[in-house]
């Protein structure tokens, strides 16, 4: 199995070997890829996976989703294991056995409080697990001695629609495409009305249109699978299970707009999938499906190499990603212009996501007709749910575009539902009086995430959770995202410690105005959206939290004065002093 | 729309102005004395938009006019109290992300932060201090860093690398932890190649990079916006050629 040398995958190699990247390590690599030492370093920083201190032998990351993190159970496990290993969340032990940090949704939102250790995903978490856990780490167990279910990945599919009913044979896609024809298979993907299912919408008839009339020296194709949106793992199943279908849709693509090279771009998250995308693609270069002459066409040559991310939500951004399979840092770039004109290497690239590559095949296969009978006028086909939360049956879900929240909630088994997260945090919390709305672009749009809380859920907590995630993964590039969202998380952790007043909920919605409207990209015009969800539809869980003062100082008197006390070891009554209001 | 919009003519606020196919809002605007409030922007620099004070609204869209192309019959408004509003707001932001020490501040008088947040009328930072803890690099015998006071403008790093044809400066690390970078090997400016006379060392808008040896060079009363407006066109040289006491 050989990785497309990358600088990701190199440092990704050194930190699995040295478990850091040392200041020698980072000037070697830049020295093996002709890069300036600065690039090396600030992609180290950059991403979560890298690390600049030694992480443990047993390196353990609890996703903090609100499905899939370590308080998704109800008691707080990451805790609980850092206290019966003796460990600070954090950091390394001093015998540099283990070390226990916190990440962003790992994507396994179907099988309740999960981890990543070393790499690898470890679900179904609870109190007894983390007892043996604890246990095989003390007794120093490899791994691949660990229990094999621990580890064993299933993915729940309740619903089935136009792409999950159907089963399309390797290589039908291609041979329906030939026989149409290039120009031809672009209608059809254009009158299928097709759009984006990575959130944003994006007619893909028309990006691939534009991108085949772009000039440049080479043409490419990118299957964004980066699925860092918290709550989203249909991209998971999918890859796993319809492998096939997407490779497929990415050659379709690769034809219409003339491009030799594909990449997929694999959430670190995801690594574990690896090995069964490399043998897809294996297996498809032996089919003569991938490679030169593809089903024996002459000129028909096309490849698709997979690069890893290593831990930041925002190369999810077409730009950011583009960037990132660049080997930089994952900064949005500015736009005018677009990927289509302007994409990997400054060359016309198509971006779409997992899914709507996969609708594509299916379209090529079974017609535009086909795929516009399901849906609405202006949200054509099927969408794929990833249902998570409070319900029977968290999993994946195929829905027609129309289908009200209210419907979805009673297939799944949600009863006393209080809210519905749609789109992850980056879309919209609704309650609900908003049940009977619909999924649809032009409704309530989502890339696939649907989160759901019932009455025992502390709201306030979740749009902190929220707010938290923002705050550590905007990529820091402009001013209004940057420091905003830090605010913002700030702000309301005020009002979560019962400090904030009247006034501190009229300042989040100011903070949270601005940094939707004057932020650079997408994760810091979204970032705002649960705050402002939240003030608008739950007021209440932010009321009740409040002092009934209009304003309070977020600085305490008192507790300014704990560092002192500590210092002279007084800590009597006259070591205290009381808070103007009191 | 009643008419068809004149070729090649934008609309800021009241005022038409021509601009040249394949300039920026903020090129026509400054080639027409029309000052937009900037921080990251340098005439002659690539731009990159990341202050956000140069937001302007285009059509109703807010937009970086330092990175958006002119296009003919664009209505842009840039002078109106909700933007200006904005704009204190991000600057406020900016004060709180570092430590800004103003009357102990070498670049006092001579810093565009200080005088943006003058220009904007802003009285007070507002939002809590952040504290960050970054690093001193006082290894270069002639060019001081001091990374507490960086905006992260990145000024720094593209004029190392198009104008004084370097490459210096980077800026690494992710959200509020972004910070300031040098591209050694020790990561320490002493061996690096910036010299004083580089634009490098002499574009930072706020008092992050400093040249040694010259503090209180002019005094505090005769310093650059002691003498000027920030709102004033064409500053930037007499910010390059440094801040000499008799500049004006
Ligand atoms: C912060 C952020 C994260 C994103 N994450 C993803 C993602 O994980 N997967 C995805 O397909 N699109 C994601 N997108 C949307 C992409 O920018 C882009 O619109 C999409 O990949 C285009 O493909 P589509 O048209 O097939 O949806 C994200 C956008 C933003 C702003
Ligand atoms: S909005 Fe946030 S994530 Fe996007 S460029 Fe700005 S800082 Fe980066
Ligand atoms: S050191 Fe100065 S010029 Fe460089 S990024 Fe920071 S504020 Fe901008
Ligand atoms: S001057 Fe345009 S964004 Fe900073």
């Amino acid at each position: 199995m050989t990785e497309h040398l990358h600088l990701l995958h190199i440092l990704h190699e050194l930190q699995q070997k040295h478990r850091y990247i040392s200041e020698e390590s980072i000037c070697e690599v830049a020295a093996q890829l002709s890069l300036p030492v600065s690039q090396v370093r600030a992609v180290v920083a950059f991403y979560a996976f890298f690390y600049s201190t030694p992480c443990g032998h047993y390196h353990i990351l609890f996703s903090n989703c609100t499905s899939c993190g370590y308080r998704a159970g109800g008691t707080d496990l990451i805790r609980m294991l850092s206290q019966k290993l003796s460990v600070n969340i954090g950091q390394t032990r001093k015998d540099g056995q283990l070390s226990i940090h916190e990440t962003s949704c790992i994507g396994m939102c179907d099988h309740g409080a999960s981890l990543l250790i070393n790499g690898v995903p470890l679900i179904h978490l609870d109190s007894e697990k983390i007892e043996q856990i604890t246990d095989l780490i003390e007794a120093d167990k490899p791994l691949n001695e660990w229990p094999l279910d621990w580890f064993h990945i299933k993915d729940h599919i309740y619903k089935r629609g136009l792409l999950l009913e159907g089963d399309l044979p390797a290589g039908d896609g291609l041979r329906a495409m030939l026989a149409r024809g290039r120009e031809e298979t672009l209608t059809e993907i254009t009158q299928s009305k097709l759009r984006g299912r990575g959130g944003a919408g994006f007619s893909t008839g028309l990006k691939w249109h534009l991108c085949q009339q772009a000039t440049g020296e080479a043409h490419y194709v990118v299957c964004n699978a980066d699925e860092g949106e918290p709550g989203t793992f249909k991209d998971r199943m999918l890859l796993q299970q319809h492998a096939d279908a997407l490779l497929e849709g990415m050659t379709i693509c690769a034809y219409v707009i003339g491009a030799y090279q594909g990449f997929i771009y694999l959430r670190g998250e995801y690594r574990y999938l690896l090995p069964h995308l490399q043998a897809t693609l294996l297996h498809r270069r032996k089919l003569g499906l991938l490679g030169t002459a593809i089903l024996g066409q002459t000129g028909f040559d096309f490849d698709i190499d997979i690069v890893v991310g290593a831990g930041a939500y925002i190369c999810g951004e077409e730009s950011a990603l583009i960037e990132s399979l660049e080997g930089k840092p994952g900064i949005p770039r500015s736009r005018p212009p677009f990927p289509v004109a302007h994409g990997y290497l400054g060359q016309p690239t198509v971006v779409n996501n997992v899914e709507t590559f996969i609708a594509a095949t299916h379209i090529v296969c079974n017609g535009s007709e086909w795929f516009t009978a399901a849906g609405t006028t202006e949200s054509t086909g099927s969408k794929l749910l990833s249902i998570s939360g409070d319900c029977a049956a968290p999993g994946i879900y195929e829905y027609s575009f129309g289908v009200t929240i209210q419907q979805v909630l009673e297939e799944c088994g949600a009863d006393n539902v209080q809210a519905v997260q749609v789109g992850g945090p980056a879309g919209t919390l609704l309650d609900q009086t908003a049940f009977h709305r619909q999924i649809a672009f032009e409704d309530v749009g989502t890339g696939g995430s649907f989160m759901i809380f019932n009455r025992e859920r502390d709201i306030l907590a979740i749009i902190h959770q929220f707010a938290a995630f923002f705050a550590h993964e905007s990529c820091g590039f402009c001013t209004p995202c940057r420091v905003g969202t830090t605010l913002l998380k700030q702000g309301l952790n005020k009002i979560i410690i019962g400090q904030g007043a009247r006034n501190d909920m009229a300042e989040l919605q100011r903070v949270s105005e601005l940094v939707r409207r004057y932020s650079h990209c997408g994760l810091g015009h979204t970032a705002a959206n649960p705050i402002l969800d939240g003030l608008q539809h739950f007021p209440q869980a932010f009321e009740q939290q409040l002092t009934q003062y209009d304003f309070t100082a977020r600085f305490e008197l008192d507790a300014a004065l704990q560092e002192a006390r500590q210092l002279t070891q007084h800590d009597d009554k006259g070591a205290h002093l009381k808070q103007e209001g009191d | 729309m009643m008419t068809a919009p004149e070729p090649n003519l934008i609309r800021i606020d009241d005022r038409e102005i021509p601009f040249v196919h394949g300039e920026t809002i903020m090129d026509a605007a400054l080639a027409a004395d029309v000052y937009i409030p900037h921080l990251c922007h340098f005439p002659g620099i690539t731009p990159q938009g990341n202050c956000k004070l140069c937001t302007v609204e285009v059509d109703g869209k807010p937009l970086t006019a330092c990175t958006s192309p002119a296009a003919a019959g664009q209505q842009i408004r840039n002078n109106i109290p909700e933007l200006n509003e904005a704009r204190k707001v991000l600057t406020q932001m900016l004060f709180i992300e570092g430590n800004h020490i103003c009357p102990s501040c070498e670049k006092t008088g001579n810093c565009a932060l200080q005088a943006m947040a003058y220009h904007l009328g802003m009285l007070h930072q507002h939002f809590p201090q952040q504290f960050p803890e970054r690093e001193v690099d006082a290894s270069h015998p002639t060019i001081m860093l001091d990374r507490i006071r960086c905006i992260l403008c990145s000024l720094c790093v593209r004029a190392s690398q198009e104008v004084d044809g370097k490459n210096v400066f980077a800026i690494a690390g992710r959200g509020i932890h972004a910070s300031l970078i040098v591209n050694t090997a020790s990561g320490k400016l002493v061996d690096s190649d910036l010299e004083p006379s580089d634009l490098a060392a002499r574009i930072c808008p706020v008092g992050a990079i400093l040249i040694k040896e010259h503090g209180y060079d002019a005094p505090i009363g005769k310093r650059i916006f002691d003498q000027h407006k920030i709102s004033e066109i064409g500053l930037e040289k007499i910010y390059i050629a440094g801040a000499k006491s008799d500049d004006s």
